[in-house]
């Protein structure tokens, strides 16, 4: 089974093969095949026109994807931390984000900026954040999130493939996970149902009954999440079962357009909400999720709520950091002690 | 402070673009100039609306630069961008319609005076963050490698303290792409004189230690404009990477148009005023006998009736109906 850099690869090579518009640019991407080795061959295979190693300028990247992208080219640029993602900002909102808009549907700006995001490596706070919370905010930007190796493919190819500006965020506790690849393509902005709850008998568990969905209901609640935050919840549920409480998993996959239709059918079966983002609630794409579907679906709500970071930079001790993001065990036991299964004394005992 | 006057202006005989070219080059100047004063005065009477930033004083750039282009060439300019899009060939009623919010402008009333785009006439954009046009044109040269097209990037020398001027600079040079940087040195950047805020005060230096040509020259001489603008684009077509003219010229209005620039020594703008580029390529025109005043007298008729009728228009077209901000998508969905 290929590794999630290898479909990412294979997803850059399908495209540069079908599209001779299709350049990647950025820090030693060429050459050196990239930091995480995502690139590794395509500068042997396509070569040095349209494989391009760069100075080490984000600023630079990212305008030159935007006056490549109106000038007729498909560039993929990759930006080599998520943190980096503060620099290249100006061209990507300022510019960018609203060319197709300004130009009343006369240009748009089919550009792909890939960057590796997400904490848990030891990388510290400037090398470990993940930036769709700065920019799920930016109309005119896709923002895409994959979790596993088919989508890595699959999402990859549908971005590169799209009209407008895409940010790509690569988790890097994923790039060496293993998975079969799926259909070729995946459409951008629709989240998936990764577990279905109470397949074969119901939410029969501790949350069930008395809810607002009455009989018949598909299991106890819904997480949304997105990347690394889907196999995390998938094994939560794994725990969580083991107690009788039924999990509905979703993966967003997109964080702009954000599928709030596709939770908000969940959410219609199960009636309770964890959506999990690893970085701050303040400002982020959870709590606004949240927001919409409490907007939108109120009716069908017991309860929701977000597990997101602390509102502190991220910490660098294994220890620290550990215990700082949403992992598993945290999204278990923030669902155990939102049913009372679990008291807050012996949730701060697990996490010390 | 501000920019001196350049003492060794390039003859405006150099290039010899020939008589009808001049009188051309005279006849869009005033064109812009007209544009720009009743951009003021609609300003003034509410019509057109937010900010405007005039480049009286720096038409002889816009309309130099676009004649020393080729058709196929794609332009950069900056939230100054009026004179850049009427000299690349933008209809004059269009920008009018624009300037105020009216659904018949180039833009349909959603771009406005700093961020006209016309992809028709190649101008990628008017870039209203300092410095966004030197990005937005190194992009559209990667993609015109090897096509035998160019990008040019006018900016002022205010963004020649913005990284976006540091690292495309250098990323175009590295890159080797068909780049010409265009620096409008108007001796402000916004309120501030240029040199106090612009260590080593030499921006020709700066781009000459990164290796690349490097040439400045009168900016209110348009045949000047024009001449250095085909020599520079000649060399950028040819491979040979980036080029950079940096043009010297004076902002005869404020920044913007709150701004009434009582920063500006006494004296500073009335010496700029006597090399004001109309006056300079109309005393060519009549030194060189390429029209009496009679002729000039019909040009200056025909260019106030452009403009009339531009803003006629402009004032005739109906504004946006709110309803469209329902049916706008944020996405292309081609």
């Amino acid at each position: 089974m290929p590794e999630f850099r290898e479909a990412l690869r294979l997803a850059i090579a399908e495209e540069m093969q079908h599209d001779e518009r299709v350049i990647l640019i950025g820090e030693d991407v060429a050459a050196a095949g990239g930091v995480f080795k995502v690139t590794e061959g395509l500068h042997e295979r396509f070569g040095s026109a349209r494989v391009i190693d760069t100075p080490i300028s984000e600023l630079a990247l990212s305008s030159a994807a935007f006056g490549a992208a109106v000038a007729g080219c498909k560039p993929i640029v990759e930006i080599m931390f998520g943190d980096f993602m503060a620099l290249p900002m100006d061209a990507l909102v300022n510019q960018a984000a609203k060319y197709w808009y300004l130009s009343v549907g006369r240009n748009s700006v089919p550009l792909v900026v890939r960057t590796a995001a997400g904490a848990g490596g030891r990388f510290g706070a400037i090398h470990s954040q993940s930036p769709g919370t700065w920019l799920h905010g930016v109309p005119g930007l896709k923002v895409v999130c994959p979790s596993c190796v088919a989508d890595a493919r699959a999402l990859l190819k549908a971005a590169i493939r799209d009209p407008n500006p895409v940010v790509f965020i690569e988790h890097k506790r994923l790039y060496a996970a293993k998975g079969e690849l799926g259909e070729e393509l995946e459409p951008l902005g629709k989240a998936q149902v990764v577990r279905v709850a109470g397949e074969g008998g119901g939410g029969a568990g501790v949350g069930g009954g008395a809810g607002k969905g009455g009989a018949g209901r598909g299991g106890d609640v819904t997480i949304a999440t997105v990347m690394k935050g889907v196999p995390d919840a998938l094994a939560a549920a794994e725990q969580l079962a083991k107690d009788g409480i039924e999990v509905e998993v979703i993966d967003l996959r997109s964080l702009r357009p954000l599928d709030v239709e596709t939770v908000a059918e969940s959410v219609a079966r199960t009636h309770r909400l964890l959506a999990v983002e690893e970085g701050p609630r303040t400002g982020g794409w959870a709590a606004g999720l949240i927001g919409a579907v409490a907007s939108e679906a109120l009716g069908e709500v017991d309860d929701l709520w977000t597990l997101c970071t602390p509102d502190t930079p991220i910490p660098f001790s294994p220890t620290l950091e550990d215990a700082f993001l949403p992992g598993a065990d945290a999204i278990a036991q923030a669902i155990r002690m939102r049913f009372g299964l679990e008291s807050k004394t012996r949730m701060s005992e697990v996490e010390a | 402070m501000g920019t001196q006057p350049a003492t060794s202006a390039v003859p405006l005989q150099t290039g010899v673009p020939g008589r009808l070219e001049l009188l051309q080059a005279y006849a869009q100047m005033l064109l812009i100039r007209r544009f720009e004063e009743e951009v003021q005065r609609r300003f003034l009477k509410g019509e057109v609306h937010g900010t405007t930033h005039l480049c009286n004083g720096q038409e002889a750039i816009a309309v130099g630069v676009a004649a020393g282009m080729k058709d196929r060439d794609l332009l950069a300019a900056t939230y100054r961008g009026h004179g850049h899009a009427l000299a690349r060939g933008l209809d004059p009623g269009g920008l009018a319609t624009e300037l105020m919010g009216r659904v018949g402008g180039t833009c349909a009333g959603r771009a406005g005076s700093m961020n006209v785009l016309a992809p028709e006439q190649g101008l990628i954009g008017c870039f209203g963050i300092v410095g966004g046009s030197i990005g937005a044109a190194t992009g559209a040269a990667l993609a015109l490698r090897g096509s035998g097209r160019i990008a040019v990037a006018c900016f002022g020398e205010g963004a020649t303290n913005q990284a976006y001027f540091a690292e495309c600079l250098n990323f175009a040079k590295v890159l080797s792409l068909p780049l010409l940087l265009v620096c409008e040195n108007n001796g402000y950047g916004e309120f501030t004189a240029w040199e106090a805020v612009t260590a080593g005060a030499d921006i020709q230096a700066r781009v000459q230690a990164l290796a690349v040509p490097a040439q400045r020259i009168d900016g209110n001489d348009v045949l000047a404009v024009h001449d250095a603008t085909q020599r520079a684009a000649t060399v950028v077509r040819g491979g040979g990477g980036p080029a950079f003219l940096e043009m010297l010229t004076y902002r005869q209005v404020g920044h913007s148009r709150s701004d009434p620039g009582n920063y500006r020594p006494s004296g500073e703008l009335e010496q700029w005023l006597l090399r004001d580029p109309l006056r300079f390529a109309r005393s060519a025109i009549e030194q060189q006998g390429l029209a009496d005043a009679r002729a000039l007298a019909r040009l200056q008729d025909s260019v106030e009736q452009d403009v009339r009728a531009a803003f006629e228009r402009a004032a005739a077209s109906p504004f946006p109906d709110p309803a469209e901000l329902a049916a706008a998508s944020e996405y292309c969905d081609a």
